[in-house]
């Protein structure tokens, strides 16, 4: 192990990728550390892929509207292709009261520098051809956010990080900090010692674990959340599609879908009743829920050929809301953590506040926005985002 | 159709078997459907793909990447390389059978998903179902242990994926080896389905489901099954995978055309369909399965160019090889397929000569003009399933090539031994019995040593035997046969040979049952003064392959050409099962050489048409179409995990998930230096194959297709 590191991040996922990044690039030398053999290996790849700004909370809006900028250039700037397509988010509504939630919502979101409007039901039968009619009564649509492929970015923002000097090390699970004092001296792994100051916790649905070799209580708890992706078909769909509606089956509080730049459709529900827990198995009782609700909104969709599911994890927090923030009780440390399943959204934008927050001393973000996210907030009473 | 006399160079492929030596052919009604606009005809119950290759029709598609030729692949539901549009709907040519009228189309890039956006009505709900035992797969294993479950009085349910039991036994119109009293040796694979699902008819507690898929496993351990475009989730107490398994690939240019696919495709579209895929095949591989596959090529009136096996000799039995070479097929071992040419088919393949560490040896190139390379590179168990089910704590077992690749005969005992472990797993007092583990062993065991020929010390008799069964492999079907018992194996164990000593009648049943085609009779008295001699030698082919003139070129054991015979009978019972004696009456000094005659003769090859400059990139996965060196690039950039080798360059990430490329890449790690140790392996989810999302949606229009169809 040669000389010290300016900050190591721990783990190579949604969070852990950009901030190396961001890190590096503002001339900082980083270390990424990660248990798995490669990057985005955890919950990262889990994720469908979609991009947004379209949030009520404003720390979100900003970081994601970051996230966009980043994920829409990244091709011109960094020269891979990560599978971007800005296809808009669109929340067909159909209910009196999520019309109103919604219409509420705009003016912060227009607020905040948001793209995005009520459209009548004509557009959304465009936006989303074949959506059932009945009862339609518009929805909001958000042309400038999008989706990019997971796989693709995880890929690609390694290479960009390893191009301005990141270095991977894997399957090196972090098993202590050694400190002086308050302040963190080196990170340990079976593997090796790292002597640095300054450590980036970007551990997933391990946070909680790897916060407790620092003393820290970080309140993330993992859940699982059931995805599935088809064969490709021809494109048909551009926005990334919410149903805001609860199932009449009674399982599923929500569900979305869209079609990636390959032509396959990713589909995803949230469960009602959460499963709380590691376990990323798949189960019997997904694909059946999933393909109801799919084809009740959109028939044509029962063509499609279903290639393959599984399940992610969502670290969540007590709040809902995530964890970025400086930790106090051990100067040096720095929370990417609880991102309750908008990592891969959040990434880019969370990379450059993260790399602020070490570099400068304060986030990307102004400071009412940021003490949402804060890790010292009262997560008993934190406000609920409402489009989760 | 009438093998070479009908198979002019360079004539179209397509057609059906009209005459087949084994199979009952002809008969059934056709129906009407339509390609690409140009109606068609398809034998009632027939799967689209074999219906088209019947037409001559091998592209099927093009792919959405780089806009190459699509067609037939594995013909088994696995891979995807088939996908056609069907009244719209993308579907597996190989698995969707035609319907009067169907309109199908050709797969140009990615499918349209059309505007069909009718509600259909909804079905009662994904049903759900519990049962003791569940056997996933229909063939010889899994029948074998449904008997022994239901005996057992264990409510059973066995599933298979295609629209008949049977499995792979279906296929096989070859006598199989093995021990008579234990597994019906002598008796063909096709016989021994129908005897098997006879036995398994008799027993009112197990239910089978045929066009049933197990397309996923699932945490709380479900087994997802589409039963006839039907959603059923199956809890089962026990589970018995008997999946059989799947064809292990070889990378090489040109290994994505139309036209290069697996021995289990051949014998599905040759042996159960009864459609001529190719005039003029070459065979890759020298196991089993090729030296069958290509022998019933030829009992399919097919030309079969040669064979090649890149070991010094081939894996599969002798007698399989033999008989292959006597018939007249070039047998080059030490040799491998370097790469396979066409433009847009298959139209020749480039071979050559390997050294010991399979290296091609420059200057040993030869070109052979053929339309079909049929790979036959080995099995690999079809056991995701299982592995997910013991992860997930079930009662889980597997029989059969699930369990380990072996002959079907194998198969059968370790569905037997699996069927009643799962019973005694279940509370009922049943134990297999010891001596079937060995047997099973004994089933199993891979061809022993050669034996040296010994010629009968039988001279001067009036008619006698020769057995040439020179290597240790399990059989004793000639033991059983002889009316005066005058074969015997002299050690009693079943893998030795067997020794012909006594009286001989000269009724020929010995060569008649052979499975090895390794017995001949010699009578001596037919010319008192001794310039010829009459051998009958076993053959399975119909008098189409037999010269008018009566004239053949007679060869020795292994094939090599000794001379001319002449026919003068042949000798035809029902005891023979579709087996006839051919009578030749050869000069006096061959008498104890020859083991039969050639059909056909040694195929011209042309070194000229090589040309070493042209260079290739073989797709190492069909699905994605990902290329070798773009798998060598992301070796050398550090890719150590499947996982991430699938997000690089998608490899493994298409409709098949992986099947064919995941194994096909860890060679291309060994060949990048990279050990075994070093990986991490990709992870396996469902589901299995591709499902239509309105299967799930319990909406999905029966079998049969939209009710709109015109």
């Amino acid at each position: 192990m040669s000389g010290a590191w300016d900050v190591v991040v721990v783990g190579a996922g949604s969070a852990g990728l950009p901030s190396a990044l961001s890190l590096a690039e503002r001339g900082l030398k980083v270390l990424v550390l990660d248990e798995l053999a490669a990057a985005g290996q955890g919950q990262h790849k889990a994720a469908i892929g979609g991009v947004r700004a379209t949030f009520s909370d404003p720390a979100k809006i900003l970081l994601c509207k970051e996230s966009l900028r980043v994920f829409s250039s990244w091709s011109e700037v960094y020269g891979d292709d990560v599978g971007w397509k800005r296809g808009g988010y669109c929340f067909p509504v159909f209910g009196e009261a999520t019309e109103k939630s919604l219409r509420e919502i705009l003016p912060l979101q227009k607020g905040a520098g948001l793209d995005i409007d009520w459209v009548g039901p004509d557009d959304i039968c465009r936006l989303v051809p074949g959506i059932v009619t009945e009862g339609l009564r518009g929805g909001t649509f958000s042309p400038g956010d999008g989706q990019a492929s997971p796989l693709q970015f995880a890929v690609a923002c390694e290479r960009a990080a390893r191009s301005k000097g990141v270095e991977f090390r894997y399957r090196e699970p972090v098993t202590a900090f050694e400190r002086s004092g308050d302040r963190v001296t080196a990170v340990v792994t079976p593997k090796g010692r790292y002597p640095t100051e300054k450590v980036v916790l970007a551990a997933g649905a391990h946070a909680r674990q790897v916060g407790t070799l620092l003393g820290l209580e970080l309140p993330v708890t993992p859940d699982a959340h059931e995805a599935g992706i088809t064969g490709p078909v021809a494109p048909f769909l551009d926005p990334l599609v919410v149903d805001l509606r609860p199932g009449p089956e009674g399982r599923t509080a929500n569900f979305y879908f869209g079609q990636n730049r390959e032509g396959q459709i990713l589909f995803c529900y949230t469960p009602k009743e959460l499963f709380v827990g590691e376990d990323r198995e798949a189960t019997s009782e997904f694909l059946p829920i999933v393909a109801r609700r799919l084809v009740s909104l959109i028939p044509r969709l029962r063509h499609l050929l279903v290639r393959r599911t599984w399940r992610g994890l969502y670290p969540m927090t007590p709040d809902g809301m995530i964890i970025v923030d400086a930790v106090c009780e051990a100067p040096g440390v720095y929370l990417a953590v609880g991102l309750c399943g908008h990592g891969f959204m959040l990434g880019p934008g969370l990379g450059r506040c993260i790399a602020s927050l070490v570099v400068d001393g304060r986030p990307t973000i102004p400071p009412e926005a940021f003490a949402t996210v804060s890790f010292y907030r009262d997560f008993r009473q934190g406000q609920q985002e409402t489009l989760t | 159709m009438s093998g070479r006399r009908g198979a002019k160079r360079g004539a179209r492929t397509g057609g059906r078997i009209e005459r087949h030596p084994i199979l009952p052919v002809g008969g059934g009604a056709t129906v009407e459907f339509r390609f690409a606009g140009r109606p068609l005809p398809a034998r009632e119950g027939e799967v689209i793909s074999s219906a088209l290759y019947a037409a001559g029709i091998r592209i099927f598609g093009r792919h959405h990447r780089d806009g190459k030729p699509l067609g037939i692949y594995c013909v088994n539901g696995q891979c995807s390389q088939c996908t056609v549009l069907a009244d719209g709907r993308p579907v597996k040519a190989c698995m969707t059978v035609v319907r009067p009228g169907m309109r199908v189309e050709p797969v140009a890039g990615r499918p349209e998903l059309g505007a069909d956006d009718r509600v259909p009505p909804s079905g009662p709900g994904v049903g759900e179902v519990s049962v003791p035992a569940l056997v996933v797969g229909g063939g010889p294993a899994g029948i074998s242990a449904a008997i022994e479950l239901g005996r057992a009085g264990v409510r059973t349910l066995l599933i298979d994926d295609k629209q008949a039991l049977g499995g792979k036994l279906t296929l096989q119109t070859h006598a199989f080896f093995g021990s008579v009293a234990d597994c019906y040796a002598g008796t063909r694979g096709i016989d021994i389905a129908t005897i098997l699902e006879r036995d398994l008819a008799a027993l009112p507690n197990v239910e089978v489901w045929v066009d049933s898929s197990a397309v996923g496993i699932f945490r709380d351990r479900a087994v997802g099954v589409v039963r006839g475009g039907r959603y059923v989730v199956v809890r089962p107490e026990a589970l018995l995978v008997a999946a059989g398994a799947r064809e292990k690939a070889l990378v090489f240019p040109g290994a994505d055309l139309p036209g290069v696919y697996g021995a289990g495709a051949f014998q599905t579209l040759v042996n159960r369909d009864l459609v001529r895929p190719t005039r003029r095949l070459f065979v890759l591989g020298g196991g089993n399965v090729g030296l069958i596959g290509a022998y019933h090529a030829l009992q399919a009136g097919i030309e079969v160019v040669g064979l090649v096996e890149a070991l010094p000799r081939c894996g599969g039995y002798k007698v399989h090889e033999d008989k292959l070479r006597r018939l007249g097929v070039p047998v080059w071992t030490s040799h491998t397929v370097l790469r396979a040419e066409g433009r847009e088919e298959l139209e020749r393949v480039v071979t050559a000569r390997v050294d010991p560490e399979f290296r091609p040896l420059p200057g040993t190139e030869r070109v052979y003009e053929v339309d079909t390379l049929l790979v036959a590179v080995g099995l690999s168990p079809v056991d995701e399933i299982l592995q997910k089910a013991r992860e997930y704590g079930m009662k889980a077992w597997a029989a059969g090539d699930s369990e380990e690749i072996a002959e079907a005969s194998a198969a059968i005992f370790s569905g037997r031994i699996a069927g009643r472990r799962i019973a005694e797993s279940l509370g009922v007092p049943v134990r297999a019995p010891d001596r079937w583990a060995q047997t099973a062993a004994v089933l199993r065991s891979k061809p022993g040593a050669d034996v040296p020929f010994a010629p009968p010390a039988a001279e001067g008799r009036a008619v006698y035997p020769v057995i040439r069964c020179v290597q240790e492999i399990p059989c004793d079907p000639c033991t059983q046969v002889c009316p005066v018992a005058s074969i015997a194996i002299p050690d009693g164990t079943i893998t030795s040979q067997p020794v012909f000593g006594g009286d001989c009648l000269g009724c020929g049943r010995c060569v008649g049952i052979c499975p090895g085609l390794a017995i001949v009779l010699v009578e001596e008295d037919h010319d008192p003064r001794h310039r010829t001699a009459v051998v009958t030698v076993p053959f399975e082919f119909g008098d189409d392959r037999l010269p008018k003139s009566g004239r053949v070129t007679t060869t020795g054991f292994e094939g090599e050409p000794l001379g001319t015979g002449r026919i003068v009978g042949v000798r035809e019972r029902a005891d023979q099962d579709r087996r006839r004696l051919v009578r030749l009456e050869v000069p006096w000094d061959d008498r104890l050489l020859v083991a039969g005659f050639r059909i056909q003769e040694p195929p011209r090859d042309s070194a000229e048409a090589f040309d070493p400059t042209a260079q290739a990139d073989p797709v190492i996965c069909l699905c994605e179409r990902t290329k070798q060196s773009e798998v060598v690039a992301a070796i050398r950039a550090g890719v150590r995990d499947l996982n991430q080798l699938k997000a690089a360059v998608r490899l493994g990430m298409g409709g098949c998930g992986g099947k064919r490329c995941m194994e096909l890449v860890q060679r291309v790690f060994r060949e990048e230096g990279v050990e075994p140790h070093e990986l991490t392996p990709g992870t396996w989810r469902p589901l299995d194959r591709e499902v239509p999302l309105g299967v799930f949606a319990d909406v999905a229009e029966p079998d049969g297709g939209s009710e709109d169809g015109k």
